[in-house]
């Protein structure tokens, strides 16, 4: 398939092709990172994950319409205050939801899916009652849409810059706060041994809280990020489940750094694949690929402690 | 002109026989003559047990208004309303008012069998208007055609189909993808083709028609790519790279659902400016209703080609959008398929006023050749095979959102859902 | 566990067992219209799952959420058969290759696949009907119960497989129908489905199968095997160290359930008529979970009501408040989980049971009551 074209012209595509796999890499760990931080660290599974990022894309377009209504001077600029209160939002109904749900549940981590299932279903129908069952278009400032041409043949778009930026950013941030504050900890403190956290005077329930509120959070950033390449709508959530639970645990789910790795190995695989075959065949080899060492290794890439 | 390149099949041999037939019929259609209900005893217009009493007749609204599909259907259960309304305000049909029941199929197939049954077993309703995906109309299909209910199908859908019991309001596939192929291929020169799609049947059937068509009907042609995604899909980065390799003329793109808001945005994010038509982007799954979600700055400058668009400038649709307007809000938007759902009851009630009766038997029989002049598409007949003559229009997106008609075919096309040559 | 439970059957038991009969076999036929009858026998293809899960989850803290895949894969081997038998080269000579099912001409194929001949045999595909959803058990049971996967960890990843099997199933659509499924499905040896009569007849098929099930689950409960899981479940280190091979007993009820589900979803395909992926992916998986855990996760009679009352109330509320469905259903997921862990079955177990034993002179006084925390 290559004979037709030039030297040049294939090392711009391999070079542009290196970039998507490394965008999706980027999309796959922003969507997973919260679901981590929650699942790794409490044992909780969050089935209402993906509600929480369209909550924050759902935010972005609220703020994008207030600026373009009240500030349009600085309309260019909205989406990073977009980003910050979409963090808010999703964290603070993580909060409330931790509080009046999950708290209860800690003991049952097999019940607290169900019930976060449910909170799943009643988030997509206030969204629904709330923005209509139509997807919503939230406009994009244009120095975001474009694309930086670095060669004749190379484009690279500036999107896909930012949602880079973005998810090392969140990464870097959620390690220091995992390895370096005193919170991050405490969390570990807890996720090894509860009991005795409790009795050396770490405030579980709080720190517990705060856990889901941030992994709540961290999903509120990723669905504003994903306002430029995906589509906002009471259902949208659905569309990143399957991936992010694959990514988790294929990672190994109490890893951080697994949750990482199996982001890049998947998203690398995919992209290759892509490019070699149709669309869906990639995915469907990917998704075997994936289920294969998930039978030889059910535990996932990195874990430790999750044999009982 | 666009018969040039149409094989014979598919230019037909029935149109001068519908074309002299036409005048007289529309004529005592579409007289002003008023119905009333004493005229119409029920018992002898109602022979079959259907929901029909001296002043109402009940039919059925079966829509997804729940789950993923409920951001497609919320439009045409609009318009089904509205012509309902409309009807009514005029008199209703035979004299009697058309109440309706709604149910929700919720995005899932069985559920659709499961209301569609008890539309037609319990609620004994006359007609329905319903369903939008093809898997919720191939779930139906059997409860239509065991219980002999009359379906009225507003999307535009693959064809290779034929039921007794379906009226198909929406165009099948060689109707709206022969008429634009031929189109950018003659006014745009366009010579190379890169078809990609969202991975099920009505993509598939719909790209591998435009295939064929490109290979055999277009001379110095071809086809340079051809790739589906699985629905929901949302990372295109892969695919757009695939394309600036391979330099086609024109992208068709028949992606749907979420996975479309993704892809023009990532194809504009990747510098693939469509307002210098390098490539052209020719897509059949963008109507008006999607460009919301898309947003029409990420949209303009695509083509799409299909038989109704919002901005054309006739009297009926200048008037059918003002309705809905008023009905449903100012700021909404009427994409092919709500047209297309909006003409389900109006063919229906003259297929009755035809008739004179509501029987099943007797409606089907006299559907075929129904006209409606005032359809906002503009005239449109429904051909024997159950599906409806309609031109085939192409529009470019602006960036408000709306499409511009850049082109539309001189003639009605005729439907042709089982095309020889294309299989 | 219970001082009675060495018997199969308890009186409570033959009481539970019999009042159940009478509501499937007389008073829903008596009392429904042919339609309705038809939903409740749709319904009741769940109970086959619900009890399948309350075997795995309630009896041995086993959370499959991929339950949705067996039941696909059961309704899929029907399917494959019907529509074999539909599509004859008569019924099919409008078709570039008649004689083979539509959506395969449609995709261009032009002969039948290899796997598709055997379920060309009904003898063939009745044994299919249970054996592939056991066999995709038995695989996976075998990868993860040796090497002590379980828990949550169990449940995504079964999970992860219903979303796999759909997307496999929806992209490779010359072969299994895609999206649409496999539709038009018309007659069982020359038998049609679709009329009212047959229907009838297959409410009560289903209604017997499903007894079967309940007996052979009511067994399991009782025998050994059954309070070992629940001594696993609640210890299940102690149970291996006693020199008991864990991994065997559940792969061993994770396969039963598998096969109880592969029933369900072959009944699922005759009453319906139809097969499409959106039986098999992680929505219907999820929610026959609920199913269960409504009925009561502890009671494999629970399981059944519990199919009929959330599918009956979706039903229902879905013909007057298509809106409110989805709050209803969130709520009612997260009010059991939270409220009534145990179920129907724990609400009539602490609330009613003890007035009917004061009733009926306290002989067979909590000897059914589920005390017991559940799973985890």
């Amino acid at each position: 398939m290559f004979s037709d074209y030039s030297m040049s012209e294939l090392g711009a595509i391999f070079a542009m092709q290196g970039f998507a796999g490394l965008i999706l890499f980027s999309v796959f760990v922003l969507m997973a990172l919260g679901l981590a931080i929650i699942f790794g660290q409490m044992g909780v599974i969050n089935m209402a994950h993906g509600e929480f990022m369209i909550l924050g894309a759902y935010v972005t377009y609220l703020t994008s319409n207030l600026f373009a209504a009240w500030l349009p001077g600085v309309f260019g600029m909205y989406f990073f205050v977009a980003m910050i209160l979409a963090f808010i939002a999703s964290g603070a109904l993580g909060l409330f939801i931790e509080w009046a749900m999950i708290r209860h549940l800690y003991k049952r981590p097999l019940d607290t899916l169900l019930a976060t299932w449910g909170l799943s279903l009643i988030l997509q129908q206030v969204y629904r009652s709330v923005f209509g069952a139509r997807e919503v278009g939230v406009s994009i400032p244009d120095w975001m849409m474009g694309s930086l041409p670095v060669t004749d043949m190379i484009e690279v778009p500036i999107n896909g810059i930012f949602v880079m930026v973005l998810a090392t950013g969140i990464s870097l941030a959620v390690y220091y706060m995992m390895f370096r504050s005193s919170w991050g900890l405490q969390v570990r403190a807890i996720s090894q041994n509860r009991v005795m956290a409790d009795a050396v005077g770490i405030n579980t329930a709080w720190t517990d809280r705060l856990t889901f509120g941030i992994g709540c959070g961290v999903a509120g950033v990723a669905g504003s990020a994903f306002t430029m390449i995906g589509s906002t709508g009471p259902t949208a959530g659905q569309l990143y489940i399957v991936d992010t639970f694959l990514v988790v645990v294929f990672g190994g789910a109490a890893s951080l750094l697994g949750t990482i790795a199996s982001a890049f190995s998947i998203s690398q695989a995919q992209s290759i694949m892509e490019f070699f075959l149709s669309g869906s065949m990639a995915k469907v080899l990917t998704l075997l690929v994936v289920v294969g060492i998930l039978m030889i290794r059910p535990q996932g890439l990195f874990t430790l402690k999750l044999r009982k | 002109m666009t018969d040039r390149k149409i094989p014979k099949s598919l230019a037909g041999p029935s149109r001068r026989a519908f074309m002299a037939g036409s005048a007289a019929m529309t004529a005592s259609l579409f007289a002003p003559k008023a119905l009333f209900a004493q005229d119409y005893p029920t018992a002898q217009i109602n022979t079959t047990g259907l929901a029909v009493t001296d002043d109402t007749v009940t039919i059925g609204i079966l829509h997804s208004v729940t789950g993923t599909m409920a951001i497609s259907e919320t439009g045409s259960v609009q318009a089904e309303k509205l012509a309902i309304e409309q009807i009514n305000a005029q008199g209703g049909i035979l004299g009697r008012k058309i109440e309706y029941i709604q149910e929700d199929g919720a995005s899932d197939w069985p559920t659709f069998a499961e209301k569609a049954r008890k539309l037609l077993v319990n609620d004994k309703v006359a007609s329905v208007m319903g369903c939008w995906t093809s898997a919720s109309r191939k779930a139906v299909l059997p409860v239509f055609e065991q219980n002999n209910g009359m379906l009225y199908y507003p999307t535009f859908y693959e064809g290779l189909e034929e039921s007794p019991n379906v009226i198909y309001t929406g165009q099948e596939a060689t109707q709206q993808i022969i008429a634009g192929l031929n189109w950018v291929n003659e006014t745009k020169g366009a010579k190379s083709f890169y078809l990609l799609g969202s991975d099920y049947i009505w993509p598939r059937t719909s790209n591998k028609i435009a295939r064929k068509h490109i290979e055999n009907f277009m001379d110095g042609c071809e086809v340079v790519g051809e790739d589906y995604y699985p629905l929901g899909h949302t990372q295109f980065n892969s695919v757009i790279n695939k394309i600036r390799l391979k330099k086609p003329d024109v992208i068709y793109a028949i992606v749907v659902g979420g996975s479309n808001v993704a892809f023009y945005k990532q194809l504009k994010a990747a510098g693939i400016d469509m307002t210098k038509e390098a490539p052209i982007v020719l897509t059949i799954s963008v109507t008006e209703d999607e460009i919301r979600g898309i947003g029409g700055e990420n949209m303009e400058g695509a083509y799409a080609c299909m038989k109704y668009f919002q901005s054309l400038d006739n009297d009926n649709n200048i008037a059918f959008v003002k309705a809905f307007k008023d009905m449903w809000g100012e700021d909404i938007v009427i994409g092919d398929v709500t047209q297309a759902a909006y003409l389900g009851p109006w063919l229906w009630k003259a297929a009755v006023e035809k008739a004179g009766s509501f029987d099943i038997d007797k409606v089907r029989e006299a559907q075929i050749g129904v006209e409606l002049e005032t359809a906002p598409e503009g005239y449109v007949k429904v051909h024997e095979n159950h599906h409806l003559w309609s031109k085939t229009r192409v529009g470019r997106a602006k960036l408000d959102g709306q499409y511009e008609v850049v082109f539309e075919t001189a003639d009605l096309v005729e439907p042709n859902p089982f095309p020889e040559g294309y299989q | 566990m219970e001082r009675s439970s060495n018997r199969l059957f308890t009186t409570q038991d033959i009481l539970g067992f019999a009042v159940l009969a009478v509501i499937i076999f007389i008073v829903l036929p008596m009392a429904l219209d042919s339609f309705r009858l038809n939903l409740f026998g749709k319904y009741l293809t769940y109970a086959f799952v619900a009890v399948g899960l309350v075997l795995c989850w309630g009896a041995g803290g086993i959370l499959s959420l991929g339950q949705g895949v067996f039941f696909g894969l059961g309704g899929y081997c029907m399917a494959m058969f019907l529509k074999l038998e539909a599509s004859t080269p008569k019924n099919t000579a409008i078709q570039s290759t008649p004689g083979i099912p539509d959506f395969m001409d449609w995709n261009q194929l032009t002969a039948l696949p290899w796997w598709w001949e055997p379920f060309n045999s009904l003898f063939f595909t009745m044994i299919a009907v249970v054996a592939v959803p056991v066999v995709f058990a038995l695989i996976i049971g075998v990868a993860m119960f040796r090497r002590r996967v379980g828990g949550v960890y169990f449940a995504i990843i079964t999970q992860a497989f219903a979303a796999i099997l759909t997307i496999l199933i929806i992209g490779q659509q010359g072969f299994t129908g895609g999206v649409n499924g496999i539709t038009d499905l018309r007659t069982l040896h020359g038998w049609d489905i679709r009329t009212n009569d047959a229907k009838e007849v297959l409410y009560f098929v289903n209604a017997g199968l499903l007894f079967a099930c309940l007996l052979i689950a009511q067994f399991v409960r009782k025998s050994k095997l059954g309070r070992l899981l629940i001594a696993m479940r609640d210890q299940e280190d102690r149970v291996r160290f006693s020199g008991y091979d864990v991994a065997s007993f559940k792969i061993f009820i994770f396969c039963l359930g598998a096969a109880f589900a592969g029933i369900g979803g072959a009944m699922f395909t005759l009453q319906v008529g139809f097969m499409s992926p959106t039986l098999v992916g992680i929505v219907p998986s999820i929610e026959m979970v609920i199913f269960c855990a409504v009925g009561g996760r502890l009671s494999i009679l629970g399981a059944v009501y519990g199919a009929l009352l959330v599918n009956w109330a979706k039903t229902s509320l879905s013909e007057s408040f298509p809106e409110l469905w989805l709050l209803g259903l969130g709520g009612l997921f997260i009010a059991v989980v939270m409220v009534f862990p145990n179920g129907l079955a724990g609400v009539y177990a602490e609330h009613i049971a003890p007035r009917l034993s004061g009733l009926f002179g306290g002989k067979t006084g909590a000897a059914k009551s589920p005390k017991e925390t559940p799973a985890e």
